[in-house]
């Protein structure tokens, strides 16, 4: 008999009855609408056993990865444990000791982490940060699991921000804070490694796609990697010597930064990022984009990437959405 | 009459992902059906995208109206006619004639996605 755990509950798998209808038959609220592996409304999460293929199917790499499936579809042969894809219950909580603060520039703190429990996860996701019990917030990791032996964070100062504002004044090397995580499917995915790379980010939208790219890099990916980073002015722009210094490292790898003010120096694009690198390659087809920071500046740059050819598979993004209660 | 199925002649899930990005992106840059597509989130958008060219593919689908009413009832309210449905029908035919579908295959999809009009309308 297989077995099916949900939050405290296990319900045992009848012949022939998907995930879904076992879940839904005993009261649990699965959304769900084309109930034929299509529409993934019924997307959940295995955080327990591995979920079978059949029931991955169509889904991006990167979900996969990290053992989504459709719930519909799914017919599994050994135990699994599910979560619905928000329970943000299904991580546990680890501790973690701040190392070093460091301004990378005005507004973006470098933020060093070492965890007390090993903590599983691929460049460019993101992981909360609490400030106590019931308040924490999502930073994207700039680290590199085999590269770096910490978590590095970019966090943004942002006006009446309550958890950034206390990690840039009151925050301490040695203090300890506790992190929940990672989350996030904008992350890069070995093979196809001839495979161009647009990276657009806006202000600590680097943060990931520093990640991403260093990864990338390490994996030997031989295709072209080119970076647009953005800033109104050049006071928003950071890590510009560490990224010219991969530019002279890796042939196959290019740095644009972009300013959209009106103060536009020598070496520098004028615009914004995402305008600028569409400027530059207009026809998308084949390329593997990635989108980070600003939410106007993703939701736009998405619809503009998927109409000039890019495939909806290959559109990694990550708005960095504002909390409502700051 | 060939012994395939719509689906199968027209080739599957394969076929349904070769569709997809393309209707999607005729849908997107379709003025008269555009607006109902802002600010929606594009990989459920495309999710559902492809669900329906499944089942208007003849391949495997449990849509019952009841579904589609529910899913087009906030469009109704904004609006959504017998003129976006043709829209997408069109939509659905170009995308197909530039994948090289045979007319006679473009017309009994059409007919599949005709036949959802007064669910997806409501009435």
């Amino acid at each position: 008999m297989t077995t099916i755990r949900y939050a405290n509950d296990k319900f045992e798998l009848e012949p022939n009855e998907s995930v879904l209808e076992c879940l839904t038959n005993r009261g649990v609220p699965v959304p769900f609408s084309c109930r034929s592996g299509a529409c993934q409304t019924c997307m959940m999460r295995a955080t327990g056993g591995k979920p079978p293929e059949t029931s991955q199917q169509g889904l991006k790499d990167s979900l996969k990865l990290q053992n989504y499936f459709l719930a519909c579809v799914c017919y599994p042969d050994a135990d699994l444990e599910v979560a619905l894809p928000d329970d943000k219950d299904a991580q546990a909580v680890i501790p973690a000791t701040v190392l070093s603060l460091k301004l990378l520039n005005a507004e973006i703190m470098h933020v060093e982490l070492e965890c007390h429990a090993p903590i599983d996860y691929r460049a460019g996701q993101f992981i909360n940060l609490f400030q106590n019990q019931t308040l924490g917030r999502s930073y994207s990791l700039a680290s590199v699991p085999h590269e770096d032996d910490r978590l590095h964070l970019h966090v943004r100062r942002l006006p009446q921000g309550r958890v950034s504002g206390w990690i840039h004044e009151e925050l301490r090397p040695g203090q300890t804070v506790e992190i929940r995580g990672p989350g996030g499917d904008c992350f890069y995915i070995p093979g196809n490694s001839e495979q161009g790379l647009i990276l657009i980010g806006t202000g600590s939208g680097l943060a990931p796609l520093y990640g991403i790219i260093r990864d990338a890099l390490s994996q030997g990916h031989s295709g072209p990697i080119h970076l647009f980073h953005g800033s109104r002015d050049l006071n928003g722009l950071y890590l510009s010597g560490e990224l010219q210094d991969l530019v002279k490292q890796y042939s196959n790898f290019n740095y644009v930064p972009c300013l959209s003010g009106d103060d536009v120096r020598h070496g520098f694009a004028s615009g914004r990022a995402d305008e600028v690198a569409f400027k530059q390659i207009s026809d998308l087809k084949n390329w593997r984009i990635f989108l980070c920071g600003h939410p106007e500046m993703v939701k736009t740059a998405k619809r503009k990437a998927f109409l000039a050819g890019a495939s909806m598979k290959d559109i990694y993004a990550d708005a960095f959405n504002v909390s409502q209660s700051s | 009459m060939s012994e395939q199925s719509l689906y199968e002649q027209l080739g599957g899930e394969a076929a349904v992902n070769a569709a997809v990005d393309i209707f999607y992106r005729k849908v997107l840059s379709d003025d008269r059906i555009s607006a109902f597509f802002e600010d929606v989130d594009m990989e459920k958008q495309a999710a559902k995208q492809k669900a329906f060219l499944t089942m208007a593919f003849g391949g495997p689908h449990n849509y019952t109206g009841l579904d589609m009413r529910r899913g087009h009832a906030h469009l109704v309210a904004r609006g959504l006619n017998d003129s976006h449905v043709d829209a997408v029908i069109e939509d659905l035919g170009a995308t197909l004639r530039e994948l090289g579908v045979k007319e006679e295959l473009i017309a009994q999809v059409a007919a599949i996605a005709e036949s959802t009009r007064n669910d997806v309308l409501d009435r």
